[in-house]
């Protein structure tokens, strides 16, 4: 894909964010996308292709009484997202369509018409991880990290600095669900989920919704907002089960995703202002600073714990405080765009100065699967 | 009230091999006669060079921790908190998720990389689960 073809030119959260009983879930979906046209200045009428997840796009479009010519269903977890602005800019570069609605909501809390995840006992994960125990993501998602933590001598205390720094960065943010400050102690002493991860290394479990509005660059610069352009991307899936990764000392999906999103943007690392990494767990950006080629494995740990991702820090990460302390819908992916698009734009509550350039990287299921997402706000 | 009951697998036809082997107390895997891959979970055909010649054989039901967690809360329907959910290596490289069973659930005495032998757990008369336990020295 070329770079800088398709810009960002709508985006928004729904109205509220937390605890939203008032709401069924594919409301939520209309108040975020309804919120994502009026941010774009546009009508209903003018969208003309839609993505969303979980929910089907029928669903979608029917119910904000659209008639798209482009439809993504992809599904593959929380960042699904991801890979909607992927093909989404894919299709408004091949003339598919011209502008692109995106959402995402989910009544992760309330469970207000939110249909059950469940996992069929006649699946692979029913048939050789359900019947050992596994029962949602804390009971699967931490499995590979004391594997992570002996290959590359990272420490109890240097996973829980991850809360700590979003913790400072979710201060900053009036939206944000967590505000207290909390130490290294405070997490290691919150209550046992699964060990070794105990509640502050766990991500919230909110209700809320977001939406993203895409079309061709050309296009964007007639929109009220500033746009953000998309610089790169990249995209892949592993395996449904976690038990069946090909190791635990990295993700395949964010070595395949990560690097082909740098690539495409013809970027390297030190041109990184603003840094997204889906932390649904506290080990994620650690498998992402690795996985994407910011460091070696092994000074991933040392890194965060010595306030390089923090409020100041050279490598502003998780800048809205994260699914950790931000919020955590269950599929946490489209709040990490709206945070980069935010920055990208300069609007961010806590506004990384001058950034120009934010990689957005995204998680589905247990390391099931990857998207990444490059943005620049300068074409 | 009942307890909840705890999940049980519904074999399908290219499983079936598995679960009628631990059963009858086998650990069976899948070789690939073309390229001797070796694999789990099972499926007649190799994902390694997409050979349909593959055969079913007895694993020899040694293995190695590879990582695990303690899982405290929720607890699955049928499980007794705290109780660890582990990834286990076997000797013929494969790995498969499995509870280790005969050992304390605490990370004391659940050590990475610690040899590890089967154990057939008969959950009813269709199924029996392939568990594992610390390997007698």
């Amino acid at each position: 894909m070329r770079r800088n073809q398709v810009a960002v030119v709508g985006a928004a959260e729904t109205t509220k964010l937390g605890v939203i009983p008032d709401m069924s879930q594919i409301q939520l979906h209309a108040d975020a996308a309804l919120n994502a046209i009026a941010d774009a200045g546009l009508k209903l009428s003018d969208i003309d292709g839609i993505a969303t997840a979980v929910e089907t796009p029928q669903q979608i479009a029917h119910y904000l009484g659209i008639t798209p010519t482009w439809v993504d269903g992809t599904s593959v977890g929380g960042c699904s997202f991801m890979l909607h602005v992927r093909h989404a800019a894919a299709a408004i570069e091949a003339g598919l369509c011209k502008t692109v609605l995106i959402t995402h909501a989910e009544s992760g809390k309330s469970m207000i018409g939110k249909p059950p995840r469940s996992i069929p006992a006649y699946s692979l994960q029913g048939q050789f991880e359900a019947p050992f125990g596994v029962y949602g993501p804390p009971s699967m998602f931490p499995i590979p990290v004391l594997r992570f933590m002996k290959t590359y001598g990272i420490t109890h205390e240097q996973i829980a600095s991850v809360a700590v720094a979003q913790r400072e960065w979710a201060a900053k943010n009036p939206r944000a669900m967590m505000k207290d400050p909390i130490t290294v102690a405070d997490v290691l002493n919150s209550r046992m989920i699964a060990y070794p991860f105990r509640l502050l290394q766990c991500c919230l479990v909110t209700d809320g919704g977001g939406a993203l509005i895409l079309t061709s660059a050309d296009r964007a610069k007639d929109f009220p907002r500033k746009p953000v352009y998309i610089l790169g991307t990249g995209e892949s899936v592993e395996t449904p089960m976690v038990s069946q990764m090909e190791t635990f000392d990295s993700s395949r999906a964010f070595k395949v995703a990560g690097p082909l999103a740098f690539k495409e943007a013809g970027i390297t690392h030190k041109d990184v202002d603003h840094l997204m990494i889906y932390d649904a767990f506290a080990h994620l950006p650690l498998y992402g600073l690795g996985d994407l080629g910011f460091m070696p494995y092994e000074e991933t740990g040392k890194f965060i714990a010595d306030g390089n991702t923090r409020p100041g820090g050279k490598l502003p990460l998780n800048t809205n405080g994260g699914g950790l302390s931000y919020m955590h819908s269950g599929m946490y992916g489209m709040y990490a765009l709206q945070e980069s698009v935010r920055q990208m734009r300069g609007i961010a509550p806590a506004q990384v100065k001058d950034a120009k350039i934010s990689v957005c990287h995204g998680v589905g299921g247990m390391f099931a699967a990857s998207g990444t997402i490059i943005f620049t706000n300068e074409k | 009230m009942a307890e909840a009951a705890r999940a049980r697998p519904i074999p399908t036809p290219e499983t079936q091999h598995f679960w009628d082997g631990t059963k009858a107390g086998e650990l069976r895997l899948q070789r690939c006669d073309a390229c001797d891959h070796v694999y789990f979970p099972p499926r007649p055909f190799c994902p390694a060079c997409a050979s349909r010649k593959v055969s079913v054989f007895p694993a020899s039901g040694k293995a190695t921790l590879y990582s695990y967690v303690i899982n405290h809360r929720p607890a699955a329907p049928g499980f007794t908190p705290p109780y660890a959910i582990a990834v286990v290596t076997l000797e013929e490289g494969p790995r498969m998720m499995a509870n280790i069973l005969d050992c304390p659930q605490t990370p004391e005495a659940l050590v990475l990389d610690m040899p590890l032998k089967v154990k057939f757990e008969k959950l009813d008369d269709a199924i029996t689960l392939p568990q594992f336990a610390p390997a007698k020295a």
